[in-house]
Parts: structure tokens; sequence; C-alpha cells
């Protein structure tokens, strides 16, 4: 049984239809990309998930559980945490504080010091400067502040909305090489990304994402050696 | 001819008594900060919500005056009319606690009631700005007009519970015990909430989602809840006030009372920074102060509120964003 079903999901703004029936499936343990253009439909996906925007036709099924009515802020108990678009840090807290946001909804207060451990870890960045306020730092910092803040909710499916986005090469590297030891640590991941090459890599399985529809779906390896796919999104 | 006239006209309604404002600076400035304590207080209702939901809720100054009316009432009830009474320190304090509990409550359950029938389902529908401006508005008349048809226009009999007592003096001015309860309670109350909201796991909830409601909610925040609770804190601090407020003015109890006190704590909201709660105290606090060295530096009571808007109207074009500026989002810990 998949973690994360979609089913023939569609999503409008108004009158405007941004997802058409679309229909994606993530194994646990599996990362599975979600490869689009710009405007393509991915940001309004992934929000669709976390529940900050309603369907208007079909469902999503989580851990077994029919979510399609569930509050955004009860998924996040259920298991699903969205690192959004632009990161989402809360500028004027500190790290720490930030920190602490991201273990907002958990009961189990008592593993939260094993949860800083391990974000500390990931993330040594983060531990040498607790107090310091995430609107100082720069992107690569804030986007670790972003994933740490996602692993504090302790999820089963992190999604994780283009990463990547306005970084430096050395810190996209860092933030894949994250991503892929988060995963091997037990977490499932949905990755949304533009930059088609690194996501591709990364991916068991990916989906491609034109205007609203899932144009294509394979593995990673497959997608990233298809002609039409290497001509869209790999530059040739 | 001409200057003689405008010289003559000018005195007759406009004059600067600074003798007045000098021999009565002390009494000007006890009862200027007893009466920013209770603009303070009722200044963090309106920063409150406008930190959290970006919307000034006009309507809080009746959420005030419930507060005030269910004072009057539990004090009636409890056998105190307008003679000053003799009672031991005990059941004093206990009285207070019952009026304090009834008018908090009071106002609590206004405010949030306010937010269930008039701002929820404006929100529910996504509707602009301007829909939630007139319907605060109208709000604010409707209680008022409610208040109005069930107790007529009079103000209630006037209701006396701290005894008239003065405590100690400075120079030849007396500090009276009811007006240093006032101050005292405003301010511990007014840093009671400052603290929670800087340091406990909701007031990081309630700074969340001031700043980015969406991103609050990916965190497991329910905005709704954090909401809701915006609006009761504000009403249990406007209700403390309304019994500060009937201790000062022992027939304050009228429908449109809450009226001007709401703007003048609305404006201290602004003055100190909307948003912020260490500027609704401060803008509280000074715009009671302004207020009366203005009255007494020009003459009439009237002048109180004239001093006041044109001191904030001079703030606000130096620092449009208030005195302390930053809002709740940008509060830190
Ligand atoms: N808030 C919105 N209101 C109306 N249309 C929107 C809104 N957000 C996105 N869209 C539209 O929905 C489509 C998909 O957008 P989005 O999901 O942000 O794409 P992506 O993340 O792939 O760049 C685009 O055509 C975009 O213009
Ligand atoms: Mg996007």
């Amino acid at each position: 049984m998949a973690l994360l079903e979609l089913d023939d999901v569609s999503v409008h703004y108004g009158r405007i239809q941004a997802i058409h029936d679309m229909s994606i499936h993530v194994e646990e343990g599996e990362i599975v990309s979600l490869i689009g253009a710009n405007g393509a439909g991915k940001t309004t996906t992934m929000r669709a998930v976390a529940g900050l925007l309603g369907l208007s036709g079909g469902s999503i099924t989580f851990d077994g559980d029919d979510i399609s009515r569930t509050k955004a802020h009860l998924r996040v108990v259920r298991g699903i945490s969205l690192t959004p678009e632009g990161r989402g840090i809360f500028p004027s807290m500190t790290v720490l504080e930030n920190l602490d946001m991201g273990a907002y909804a958990r009961k189990d207060k008592s593993s939260m010091s094993a949860d800083f451990d391990r974000v500390f870890d990931l993330f040594p960045r983060l531990k040498e400067r607790q107090k310091q306020s995430g609107g100082t730092m720069s992107g690569g910092e804030q986007q670790m502040l972003a994933i740490g803040r996602a692993l504090m909710a302790h999820p089963k499916l992190l999604l994780l909305d283009e990463p990547s986005m306005g970084l430096a090469p050395q810190f996209i590297r860092q933030i894949f090489r994250i991503i892929k030891e988060v995963n091997q640590q037990g977490t499932t991941v949905l990755l949304v990304e533009q930059n088609a090459n690194q996501a591709l890599k990364l991916a068991n399985r990916a989906y491609i994402l034109e205007t609203g529809r899932i144009t294509r779906e394979g593995s990673g390896a497959e997608l990233a050696a298809d002609d039409a796919v290497k001509a869209a999104y790999l530059g040739g | 001819m001409l200057h003689e006239l405008a010289t003559a006209s000018s005195e007759s309604w406009i004059s600067f008594n600074w003798d007045s404002l000098f021999s009565n600076f002390l009494p000007a400035t006890r009862d200027g900060i007893t009466y920013g304590g209770i603009y303070a207080l009722v200044a963090v209702g309106y920063t409150l919500v406008y930190g959290v939901l970006n919307l000034i809720n006009f309507a809080h100054s009746e959420v005030f005056i419930s507060g005030a009316y269910a004072v009057v009432f539990t004090l009636t009830g409890l056998g105190f009319d307008g003679n000053s009474p003799n009672l031991g320190t005990i059941p004093l304090i206990g009285d207070l606690l019952v009026a304090l509990l009834a008018g908090a409550v009071t106002s609590a359950v206004v405010a949030v009631l306010v937010e269930r029938i008039a701002y929820r389902p404006l929100r529910a529908r996504g509707a602009p700005r301007l829909a939630f401006l007139i319907t605060a508005i109208g709000v604010s008349f409707a209680i008022q007009y409610l208040i109005f048809l069930w107790r007529g226009s009079v103000a209630e009999p006037s209701v006396r519970m701290v005894p008239v007592k003065a405590i100690f003096q400075i120079g030849d001015t007396l500090i009276f015990l009811n007006q240093i309860i006032i101050v005292v309670a405003a301010l511990a109350m007014m840093i009671a909430v400052d603290q929670f909201v800087r340091r406990t796991r909701t007031g990081r909830g309630i700074r969340a989602v001031a700043q980015d409601p969406d991103t609050a909610t990916l965190m497991g925040v329910s905005t709704e809840r954090i909401i809701v609770l915006t609006f009761a804190i504000g009403g249990l601090l406007a209700g403390a006030a309304g019994l500060f407020y009937i201790m000062q003015v022992p027939s304050g109890a009228i429908y449109n009372g809450g009226f001007v006190l709401g703007i003048k704590a609305f404006a201290a909201a602004v003055l100190g920074g909307i948003g912020n709660i260490r500027g609704a105290l401060l803008g509280g606090f000074l715009l009671g102060l302004i207020g009366n060295y203005g009255q007494y530096l020009l003459g009439d009571a009237q002048w109180n509120d004239v001093v006041c808007f044109v001191v904030l109207l001079l703030v606000l074009m130096v620092r449009p964003e208030g005195i302390l500026g930053s809002s709740l989002a940008k509060v830190r810990a």
C-alpha cells in the first residue's frame, strides 16, 4: 500500500483549473521527484497534499486513510511535513525558535532533544547559529533551517518544494546530499524541482508535470535518459 | 482692527495657561498614569487582533464597555452603591476579584462571540479587507444600540467599591488607593501578556500566525484556535479595564461609553506601534499623560482629546509605524 496516493485530483484557483485529474503515488521509503517547468502546478500539488488548498475533485490517501478533508494542521500530526517554496522561515524568530515551531504539534516531548541532536548533526551550521534570527541567515542556511524544522515534526512524509531554488551550487549539492541521508534514515520524500538534473539522479521514481497534467512517469534513471525529457528539462 | 478681532476671538477660545499646567502638574501626572493604564489594557486588544488578522476590530470598544456593565451589575448585586464603602482589606480584595472576574469573562465572551458571528464567516469566504472593516464598525454600533435599547440613554447609577482613601502624598498631591490598584494591576497584566506571547509555546504560535499564517499551519498550528485565543485575551484585558474604568469613573457605564475610550485606546496602540504589546503599554501611558497635561494647559476637559490626537498626528508624521514600530510578528523572545 502506498504511503501517499493522489487519485484523480483536481485543484482550482477560482475558475482556473491548475491541476487536472492527477494520479500519483509515493511508496514508503521512496524518494519521488515531481519535475515541471515554472507554472506547471508543482507548488499547487504540494499545497494540496499539505492541506493548504482544497480539492475540487479526486481524493488523497495517506497511510491508509482518506485525508482529502483533513485540516492542514492535523495533517502535520499525521506525519506530513511541507517545506514550502521560498522556505517560510519565521524571520524574527531565532534558529532555535524556528526549530521549536517545527515540533509545535508534537505530543511526545520526551524525544525532542534527540531530534534536536539529529538536526544539529545533519546541519552543524544551525547549531552554531542557534541564537541568530532566521531572517538574517543566507538563503542556503535558511533552506537548511527549513528542512531541519520540518524534521522536528518527525514526519513520515517530507514534502520539499524546490529546495535548491536560488542557491549556490555548493549549497545545492549539500542539500541534495542531506535529502538522501534523511531518506536513508527512514523518511519518505516527495521532492519538487524545476532543476531536474539532480532531482532525477536522486529519485527512485519521478513524474513529469506539464500545465497541470502528469505526462510521463518512470524511474529516475529512465527519465534522465529520455530524449524528450532531456530536451525539455536537462538542457538538451 | 482686524488684528484686534483676531486676537480677541483667539483669546476667547484658545489660550495657553502654563501656570495652570505647572501648578497642576502632579495631579495631572497622577490622573494621566491612571487613565494610561486603562487605555493600555484596552489597546492590547486592538493590537493583538491587528497583529494576527490585520483587522482593526472597532467593536473592541463595545467589548470593553460590556465588561464595565458586568462590573456595575456585579457590584450592585454585591450591595455596593454610590457611597464610598467602609470595607476591610480582605473583603475588599475578595469583591475586587469577583468584579474583575465578571468583567473579564463577560468581555472575553463578547469578544469571542463577535469573532464567531461577524468575522469568521467573512474569513471562511475570503472576504476583502474592506468587508471586515465595515463589519467591525457595524458590530460596534449594533452593540452600542442594543445596550441603548436595553438600558436606555442614561448611565447606570454610580457604584463605588474602593474606599476613597489617600495612601500617600507627593507634595500636596494625594495618591488614592484606587489609583494605585489600577496602575499596579494594569502593569502586572500587561507584563503577563507580554511574557506569555514571548515565552510560551502558545505565544510562539500567536507570533507565527501573525508572521505567516500558512507556514504556521504547516507547523501544526491551528490558526482558527489562535485567532479565537487572541480575541479572548484582548477581551479579558478589556474587561479588567472595564473594572478599573468604573473604579475611576463610578458612573461610567453608559451605552456609548466605550466609544471615546476605545478610540483613545486605539490611538494609543497606533502611537506605540500597532501590533506591538509594549507599544500599547507605552502609547497608553503617553496618551493618558499628554491628554491630562493638555487639559490643564488649555483649560477645558474637551482639550484632552484634541491634544491627544494632535500629538498622535505629529508622532506619526515622524514615525509612521508608531514609536516602537515593530509589529507582533517581529517580537523577539
Ligand atoms: N494563488 C493563485 N491564484 C491564481 N492562480 C494561481 C495561484 N497560484 C498559482 N496559480 C496558477 O496556477 C498554476 C500553477 O502554479 P504553481 O503551482 O505555483 O506552479 P509551479 O509551482 O509549478 O511553478 C500557474 O498557472 C499559476 O499562475
Ligand atoms: Mg512553485
